[in-house]
C-alpha cells in the first residue's frame, strides 16, 4: 500500500508539473463541448432555396412565402428557368429549388390539384433526407389551409397524428449530443494519458530503474492507474457542469449510477491504455496505433449514428467496442434515469472486459529490461 | 575483507537467436570488492548486468547474488543491491528530494529513514543546499552522482554501475570513486563497468570480457605481471585485439 502511495504521489507532483498537460487537461473539455456540442448538429438551421416561378401568381407567392417565413429556409434566388435553378445546385448556392410551374394556380381552382416539383441537393444524404422532411411537412401544412378554406371551418383530417416525444422532449441535439462527447473524452483522457505516461518512462529509460527495485506488478499497476482514474472522473464532472450551465444538459437518473459505471468503464478504457503501453516501445507507436482505434469505435460507437441501425456484422463487432457501451449508458443515465437494474448487463459486460483487458495487460508488462 | 562470496556465476550462457552475447561465464566476486567489468562496446558486459540485477533471464547457467538465486528469486535479488543504469534515470521533472523519497518509498524505507538518508547522503555531496531543485537544470556530473546516491539509499549489499563516469569531467570522476570507495569501505561490493582504463587500476578485481567472454579475471597486479603489460589500457588492448 505503501509503495502505491509513493507512486501515486509521484504521478501527481509530475502530472501538476507538466506545462503542456495541464491546461489541456481544463482547455480540452470546455473546448470540445463548446465547439463540437454547436457544431455537430444534424439540424439544418439555414436551407438555401432557389425559387423557380413560372406562375407568377397570388397563389404561387403564398407558397413561396410558406418557406420564406420559416425559420429554416431562406429565399435567395430566383430563376427564370429550370436550367439555371440547376446551376445553383451545382455551384452549391442552394440547397433546394422549388419549381411551380405554369398554371399552377388555375389548376388548384379548377381541377383542385396541382403539380410542384423539388430538386434537392443530395451530396450530403442526410441533409437532404432532413430537407425533404422539412418541405413534406410545409407542404402538407399548405395543403390543409387550403382544404380548411375550401371545405369550411369543421375541416379536419380522419386520422390525424399527434407526436409526443419522450427523453428530450424539444428533439434538442445537443443534448443527444453532449453525453456522446463526454464519452469521447473520459476515454481519450484516460486511454492517452495512462499509455503515454509508460511508455515515456520506457523512453526515458526510467522504467529500468523501476524494473530493478522490487516494486510489484500489480503495485505498478495499481500506481498508474489510480491517478488517471481520478484525473478521467474529474474530466466527467467538469464536463457535466459545463454541459449544466451552458447547455441546460438535464440530469434524470443519479449522479452515483454514472460515476458508478464511468468506474466500471475506466478500468477498460485505461486497461486498453495500458496493454497497448505494454506493447509498445515509442510515444509516436502508442499514438499511432490508438488513433485507429479510436477513430474506429467512435465511429461505430453510436455517437452520430444508432447503432441499431447499423448492419449485424457491425453490431456484432461493438460488442469489443467499450464506446458503445458507455454512449448507451450515459445517454440512457442523463436523459431517460435508467437505474442500477436498467443498466446491469452492461455492467457486467464492461467488469468482464476489464477482467480480459487487464489480465492480457498484466501477463504482456514484464518487469525486464 | 572476509571471504564470503557475495555473487557466484557460474556457466552463465545468454543467447539472443543465434547471438550468444555471454558464453560460459563463471566467477565469484566477494564481500566488500570493487569488480571492474571491461570490455569493448558490445562485448556482453550491460547483457551481464542486467542478469544479475534480475532484469532478464539467463539462456543457462547458475547465477547467485546476496545469495539469492537470479532465475528462482529475481525480486529477493532486487531489495539487496542498487543499480545504476548507463542512461541517466531518475526523474528529470522531479527534485533531487522527490527523488531520494520516490525510490526510498519504492524500497520500503520509513518516511524517517527517508529524511535520514536524503539529508546524510546530499550532505556528503555537499548538494543539501539544492536538495529543491528540479534534476533537468543540474550538471551531468552532480546527475551521475545523485545517480549513485539514489542507488546507495537502502543500504544494498551490492551496487552495479554501468558506465557511471562516461561523459563526466576528471574531477567529478575522482570524487565518484571516491564515493565508490567510501561504499566498499562500509562494506558494500562494487560492480563496475567503465572504459577509462586508469579507473580499472583503482578496482580490487578485475574481469576482462572480449566477444561475450572473460579472457582474464584477476587483481590489477597481477594480471599486469602474467600478461607482461605495463597497464591495464595496454592489456586491454592486447586482449581486446586478439
Amino acid at each position: 500500500m505503501r509503495t502505491i502511495g509513493f507512486l501515486i504521489q509521484k504521478e501527481f507532483i509530475q502530472i501538476f508539473r507538466n506545462k503542456t498537460l495541464l491546461p489541456l487537461i481544463f482547455a480540452v473539455p470546455i473546448l470540445q463541448l463548446v465547439i463540437l456540442v454547436n457544431a455537430a448538429t444534424l439540424e439544418m438551421k439555414k436551407i438555401d432555396m432557389t425559387v423557380v416561378d413560372k406562375d407568377m401568381t397570388s397563389t404561387s407567392r403564398q407558397l413561396i412565402q410558406k418557406f420564406d417565413g420559416s425559420p429554416f429556409y431562406q429565399v435567395d434566388k430566383a430563376r427564370f428557368s429550370v436550367k439555371n435553378a440547376e446551376a445553383d445546385l451545382k455551384d452549391n448556392t442552394a440547397d433546394i429549388v422549388i419549381h411551380i410551374p405554369h398554371g399552377f394556380e388555375d389548376d388548384l381552382l379548377d381541377e383542385k390539384e396541382a403539380d410542384v416539383q423539388f430538386l434537392i441537393n443530395a451530396i450530403n444524404n442526410t441533409a437532404a433526407g432532413l430537407i425533404n422532411a422539412y418541405t413534406t411537412s410545409i407542404i402538407s401544412d399548405y395543403n390543409n389551409k387550403i382544404l380548411a378554406e375550401q371545405i369550411g371551418k369543421k375541416f379536419e383530417l380522419p386520422v390525424e397524428i399527434n407526436y409526443r416525444y419522450f427523453f428530450n422532449t424539444q428533439l434538442d441535439y445537443n443534448i443527444y449530443m453532449l453525453p456522446g462527447i463526454l464519452v469521447i473524452l473520459v476515454t481519450i483522457i484516460g486511454m492517452f494519458l495512462t499509455a503515454l505516461n509508460i511508455v515515456r518512462e520506457k523512453e526515458l529509460g526510467t522504467i529500468e530503474q523501476l524494473n530493478v527495485t522490487p516494486i510489484k506488478k500489480y503495485q505498478f499497476i495499481i500506481g498508474k492507474m489510480l491517478p488517471f482514474m481520478v484525473i478521467a472522473l474529474f474530466e466527467l464532472a467538469f464536463g457535466l457542469v459545463i454541459g449544466h450551465l451552458f447547455f441546460n444538459l438535464p440530469m434524470e437518473g443519479s449522479y452515483a449510477v454514472l460515476f458508478l459505471f464511468t468506474l466500471v468503464y475506466l478500468l477498460v478504457a485505461l486497461g486498453f491504455g495500458l496493454f497497448l503501453s505494454a506493447i509498445s516501445n515509442s510515444q509516436q507507436q502508442v499514438m499511432f496505433v490508438m488513433f485507429f482505434f479510436m477513430l474506429t469505435f467512435i465511429l461505430m460507437s453510436g455517437i452520430f449514428t444508432p447503432t441499431e441501425s447499423m448492419p449485424e456484422w457491425a453490431q456484432t463487432v461493438n460488442v469489443i467496442n467499450p464506446f458503445a457501451y458507455f454512449m448507451k449508458v450515459i445517454r440512457m443515465i442523463i436523459l431517460k434515469g435508467s437505474g442500477l437494474a436498467d443498466i446491469r448487463h452492461e455492467i457486467y459486460s464492461m467488469l468482464i472486459y476489464a477482467l480480459i483487458i487487464l489480465s492480457l495487460a498484466i501477463w504482456r508488462y514484464r518487469k525486464v529490461a | 575483507m572476509t571471504n564470503k562470496n557475495i555473487i557466484e556465476v557460474e556457466n552463465l550462457v545468454k543467447k539472443f537467436g543465434k547471438f550468444t552475447a555471454n558464453d560460459q561465464l563463471s566467477f565469484n566476486v566477494k564481500k566488500g570488492e570493487i569488480l571492474g567489468f571491461l570490455g569493448a562496446n558490445g562485448a556482453g558486459k550491460t547483457t551481464a548486468i542486467k542478469i544479475l540485477c534480475g532484469i532478464s533471464a539467463p539462456t543457462s547457467g547458475k547465477v547467485s547474488v546476496a545469495g539469492f538465486d537470479a532465475v528462482k528469486h529475481p525480486e529477493r535479488i532486487k531489495q539487496n543491491i542498487g543499480y545504476m543504469s548507463q542512461k541517466f534515470s531518475l526523474y528529470d521533472d522531479l527534485t533531487i528530494s522527490e527523488n531520494f523519497r520516490f525510490f526510498g518509498g519504492i524500497y520500503g524505507l520509513s518516511r524517517k529513514q527517508i529524511r535520514q538518508r536524503t539529508g546524510e547522503l546530499l550532505q556528503r555531496l555537499d548538494l543539501y543546499d539544492y536538495r529543491n531543485r528540479i534534476l533537468r537544470s543540474l550538471p551531468l556530473g552532480w546527475k551521475q552522482k545523485l545517480a549513485f546516491s539514489v542507488a546507495i539509499m537502502h543500504d544494498p549489499q551490492v551496487v552495479f554501475l554501468d558506465e557511471p563516469t562516461s561523459g563526466v569531467d576528471p574531477i567529478t570522476r575522482r570524487q565518484f570513486w571516491e564515493l565508490i570507495y567510501e561504499a566498499s569501505e562500509e562494506g558494500k561490493t562494487i560492480f563496475v563497468t567503465t572504459h577509462y582504463m586508469d579507473e580499472a587500476e583503482y578496482c580490487d578485481t578485475v574481469s576482462m570480457m572480449v566477444a561475450g567472454q572473460i579472457r582474464a579475471f584477476g587483481k590489477p597486479r597481477e594480471l599486469k605481471e602474467e600478461y607482461d603489460v605495463a597497464s591495464i589500457n595496454n592489456l586491454f588492448i592486447k586482449l581486446a585485439r586478439n
